[in-house]
């Protein structure tokens, strides 16, 4: 077998001229954008259609959603670090920015599961109105979308840790900084515009 | 397998080292400081009371938040324009969705067509017809 077939495909060149692995990251992100674009823009249609959305968001709590773009602006920090870390070829420092990354999706997680516990406890359920689903909908979307990323970065982590598949480092920030721009809209439309 | 694919696809085949040495990185850390500063600015544009100014505070500033992000952290510039094109082209499906479907969703009358009341929120919620009579809350 040549030097070349044993090159996982990931890192091979497509006709694109950019490797393969990053070209999948880009289409799957490209149609994220439209599972959320569609999601997104549905929910601005009925909330400039109809009023009683922004009476319904009035019970979102601006600073919890505030503190969470907080931590997922972080984690994408952190994700950009472990990225340069893994340009230098130091993988054990890349993956201890993947850590730092982990920890931010956890605590967003967490932050999000009292969220949810309080506000279901005073009646808001996914079936209470339009509004709610929509709120319930988009957001655990982008949650799932979240543990995704950190099961997926705790697994780049650990071959990243021995200098090994250094590409994925760059791969599941792509990702991870989607998720990112995701919530950076969502936050307005859940939590500001009331 | 330590090979890494860096930003620029101009450089594949390089290694970390060399690459390093020439690829100009943004300050990552000030690009955070701003994003930051922008979500204070979104945060506090409703308390200003002004309609307006919430909507550019809320969604100008979610733009340029998410535009700092792909610039800056994503690196979209230096990959290859295939991938400027493609997101711009699922952008624009978005779009024509959205142009498509607002119509039906946000008026109450067309060319061709009229929205029942009821589904336009404009009648009694007794206006449905049999079996349609739960009234939604939006």
């Amino acid at each position: 077998m040549s030097a070349g077939a044993s090159r996982p495909i990931a890192t091979g060149r497509s006709a694109t001229g950019m490797p393969t692995g990053r070209l999948g990251v880009w289409w799957v992100i490209a149609s994220e954008i439209v599972i959320f674009g569609g999601l997104l823009g549905s929910y601005v249609m009925y909330r400039l259609a109809h009023d009683a959305f922004a009476e319904q968001a009035a019970h979102t709590n601006t600073w919890i959603g505030a503190f969470n773009t907080f931590v997922l602006l972080t984690s994408s920090l952190s994700a950009v670090l472990a990225h340069t870390a893994a340009e230098e070829g130091n993988g054990r420092k890349a993956a201890r920015f993947l850590y730092y990354t982990m920890a931010g999706g956890a605590v967003f997680i967490i932050v999000k599961a009292f969220e949810w516990t309080n506000e279901i406890q005073h009646g808001f359920t996914i079936a209470s109105s339009t509004f709610w689903s929509f709120y319930y909908t988009a957001a655990g979307i982008h949650a799932a979308h979240v543990i995704a990323g950190v099961i997926i970065m705790g697994i780049v982590a650990q071959t990243a840790k021995k200098n090994l598949e250094l590409q994925r480092v760059e791969l599941i920030g792509l990702y991870w900084h989607f998720v990112d721009i995701v919530w950076i809209f969502l936050f307005p439309l859940l939590y500001i515009a009331k | 397998m330590a090979d890494h694919a860096p930003h620029s696809d101009a450089h594949d085949g390089h290694d970390h080292a060399a690459h390093a040495e020439h690829t100009h990185h943004p300050n990552y850390v000030k690009i955070w400081a701003i994003l930051l500063g922008l979500l204070v600015v979104s945060v506090a544009g409703p308390f200003v009371g002004i309609k307006a100014v919430t909507l550019i505070t809320a969604f100008g500033v979610a733009i340029v938040k998410a535009y700092l992000v792909v610039k800056n952290f994503m690196h979209i510039d230096l990959a290859a324009k295939v991938v400027t094109y493609l997101v711009l082209t699922m952008v624009l499906f978005m779009l024509l969705f959205f142009a498509g479907t607002a119509p039906d969703v946000m008026e109450s009358h067309g060319s061709n067509w009229t929205k029942p009341s009821w589904v336009a929120g404009t009648a009694h919620p007794a206006a449905p017809a049999a079996g349609h009579g739960h009234e939604e809350k939006h």
